[in-house]
């Protein structure tokens, strides 16, 4: 589904990712783990389509065709989905809104008219239980005055609304309590089917409890140094990083 | 010949036309104030108070001072202009003349009615010759101006402990008749103790021609009123206003005014507010989104004279292109005005590369037992933001639309009249050029 091959990215200045290759196969779960620095979150920049980096060298692909020319929001509409470690509070859009512009966005770019209004809400209000959600968090502007856990969860929605092809979720456990990562962590082994992948992107093996990767891989400097199953994880939480430089 | 002098020349045509008695007050008046015209003349950019703001391209017109009337206007050609899904009393004028036909005024609960036939109404005159340019700045050559030649336009007067359930609208319309046009519409909003009051006024040209409005506006609440003032300026690119306003508020008065600015070649807005009273509060909020060469100067006055008095201010703007803003905050805290609650803030968005704004706050305080402040923003787009918003399938001109919709909504917020509000929100998607495809 997804292909890097040879990708060399960074700011305009500074190469930070410095020769990713990575397979990811429809029905899988890849965790990205590394220390402060490493370009994890570069990556997950990179592939969403973040104009801020730019890319060198290499090429991503998805389901073949190459998406290193698209816009982040073409990118979206292929079903590339990036679950943000700290999302953006616009406020003045009401969380419903949001989705529904995104939704029918969407829509339109693949030849739909508009969702009717009564299938929108049926699919808010399912996603919202499923997320156990509280539903005058919908009412509310987009994430305007959430706490660090609700945000997540507000990502986790939009997730689970959009049903991406491809879902990267950068520090999705950070700013959890336990209650909120099981959830959360629930919602997104609900929307795991066999046709679609997941990159989880984290520090700690903490997150992976809860969803089980298939691979792990480990970015230092900007370079996959290592991977492995899923007790690759654990090691690392013994161990740390210093082993494998 | 000269803009000044052809207007000078016209006074005595106009003051011989024999609407109102020569002994009135209001005559008096009008006299004073060519004579104060004469002396000041217009501002140029000398004058501190319009050192941003060139009125050479617009005074440079040969504008007709009298326009021509009789030309009406069906209701399907103007429907768009007025908050039709409402009810509500209407004071509409065409060319200047009062249209009966368009209008809905009463004399029950209220006096919603016109100036020139309340002048001639001996129980309105006197109510008139008392309020009547009581409180517009006799330093100003526009404010002069329209008191030399103020003939018509709203009269308001609310009878003290009245709720006036249904928002009064005033409309200005002008049919282009003649090339160029002047047109000094002059209303009087008197609202009287404990009484409550909505006001949604709009000046709007249907054709091209150049049309110059120079509006006088004056405001009297007193003890305990609330009022609401609207002002929608969305008029065609060959349209300017300076447009005065004026408010002397007693104890306990509640009086906001929205000022939202979407077009026109240039507009001017002063806003003056004078507290005669304490527990005041005065809100003066607006929104300015302009393109092209389009420019939009707020100027706002707060005269705090009293203590326990609190004002809020908060002006946004949206800059493309390479059109022009000015936002000059004044804050007056007198030395007996303690206990002041001042807030002041102005956000601005300068989207195309060659827009600018000039902010300045200004504040003079004379009292040491105070709370005020000021801000001023001026930026870019969040790219971050749009980075998010891109992420979840909203192209970048959506986004863009989506942050600047979302960067106005909380002076839109403070809009009280729900059918003005969709109005105004639908106004400002029409400008981002989006369909933002919900409802507010």
């Amino acid at each position: 589904m997804l292909s890097i091959k040879n990708l060399h990215a960074g700011l305009e200045d500074k190469e930070i990712l410095t020769g990713i290759n990575l397979e990811i196969k429809p029905g899988e779960v890849h965790a990205i783990m590394g220390p402060n620095g490493s370009g994890k979150s570069t990556l997950s920049s990179v592939i969403s389509g973040n104009e801020t980096y730019k890319v060198n060298k290499g090429e991503i692909t998805l389901n073949g065709e190459n998406i290193l020319d698209l816009s982040p929001d073409e990118r979206a509409h292929k079903g590339v989905f990036l679950s943000f470690q700290y999302p953006i509070e616009i406020p003045g859009v009401t969380t419903t809104n949001f989705i529904k512009t995104a939704i029918n966005q969407k829509r339109k770019a693949q030849g739909l008219g508009d969702l009717p209004a009564k299938d929108m809400l049926k699919m808010i209000r399912e996603k919202a239980a499923m997320l156990e959600m509280d539903r005058t968090f919908l009412s509310r502007s987009l994430n305007e005055g959430f706490s660090g856990g609700e945000k997540k969860r507000n990502e986790i929605f939009q997730m689970a609304m959009l049903e991406p092809k491809l879902a990267i979720l950068d520090e999705t456990d950070s700013g959890l309590d336990i209650d909120a990562l099981k959830i959360v962590a629930n919602g997104v082994n609900k929307l795991k089917t066999k046709d679609n992948a997941t990159i989880i992107i984290t520090h700690y093996q903490r997150l992976l409890d809860y969803i089980v990767p298939d691979f792990v891989h480990v970015l230092y400097n900007g370079k996959i140094i290592k991977s492995g199953g899923k007790e690759l994880a654990h090691e690392l939480e013994e161990k740390g990083y210093d082993w494998l430089k | 010949m000269k803009l000044k002098d052809k207007l000078l020349a016209s006074f005595m045509a106009f003051e011989n036309k024999g609407d109102i008695d020569l002994d009135s007050n209001v005559h008096k008046i009008r006299t004073e104030a060519i004579e104060t015209f004469e002396k000041l003349g217009f501002p140029t950019k000398k004058d501190e108070e319009w050192k941003y703001t060139s009125l050479k391209t617009i005074l440079k017109n040969d504008y007709s001072v009298f326009p021509k009337i009789g030309k009406t206007v069906e209701l399907k050609y103007v429907k768009e202009y007025f908050l039709h899904e409402i009810d509500s009393y209407k004071i509409v004028f065409v060319d200047g003349a009062y249209n009966s036909f368009l209008s809905d005024t009463t004399h029950e609960e209220a006096d919603v009615c016109l100036l020139s036939a309340a002048l001639k109404k001996p129980k309105y005159k006197m109510i008139i010759d008392h309020y009547f340019d009581n409180i517009t700045s006799k330093k100003d050559g526009f404010s002069s101006l329209n008191t030399a030649f103020s003939v018509e336009g709203a009269f308001i007067n609310i009878p003290k402990n009245t709720i006036l359930e249904k928002p009064i609208q005033i409309l200005y319309f002008s049919t282009g008749s003649e090339k160029e046009i002047l047109l000094q519409p002059r209303n009087l909003v008197i609202v009287g103790e404990n009484s409550h009051v909505q006001i949604y006024e709009r000046h709007q040209s249907l054709d091209n021609n150049a049309i110059l409005t120079n509006c006088v506006l004056e405001i009297f609440a007193h003890k305990r009123a609330i009022i609401d003032y609207y002002k929608v300026q969305n008029d065609k690119e060959n349209a300017s206003i300076i447009d005065n306003t004026y408010v002397q508020q007693r104890q306990n008065s509640i009086v906001s005014i929205n000022t939202f600015t979407f077009g026109g070649k240039l507009t001017r807005n002063n806003i003056e507010v004078f507290h005669e009273g304490e527990h005041i509060t005065s809100n003066l909020n607006g929104i300015t989104i302009i393109e092209g060469k389009q420019h939009v100067d707020n100027h706002t006055v707060i005269n705090h004279k009293y203590e326990n008095c609190e004002s809020n201010e908060l002006y946004k703007g949206i800059y493309d292109d390479s059109a022009t803003g000015v936002f000059n905050g004044k804050v007056i805290v007198d030395q007996k005005a303690q206990k002041t609650n001042a807030f002041q803030q102005n956000d601005n968005i300068l989207v195309g590369d060659k827009a600018s704004i000039n902010a300045k706050p200004q504040l003079e305080i004379f009292a040491d037992d105070v709370k005020c402040s000021h801000g001023c923003t001026i930026g870019q787009l969040d790219e971050k933001a749009l980075f998010y918003l891109q992420s979840r399938g909203i192209p970048k001109k959506e986004a863009k639309a989506l942050m600047l919709f979302a960067f106005g909504n909380d002076v839109v917020e403070k809009i009280k009249i729900p059918a003005l509000k969709s109005r105004v929100t639908k106004l400002i998607s029409e400008k981002l050029n989006v369909e933002l495809g919900f409802e507010i």
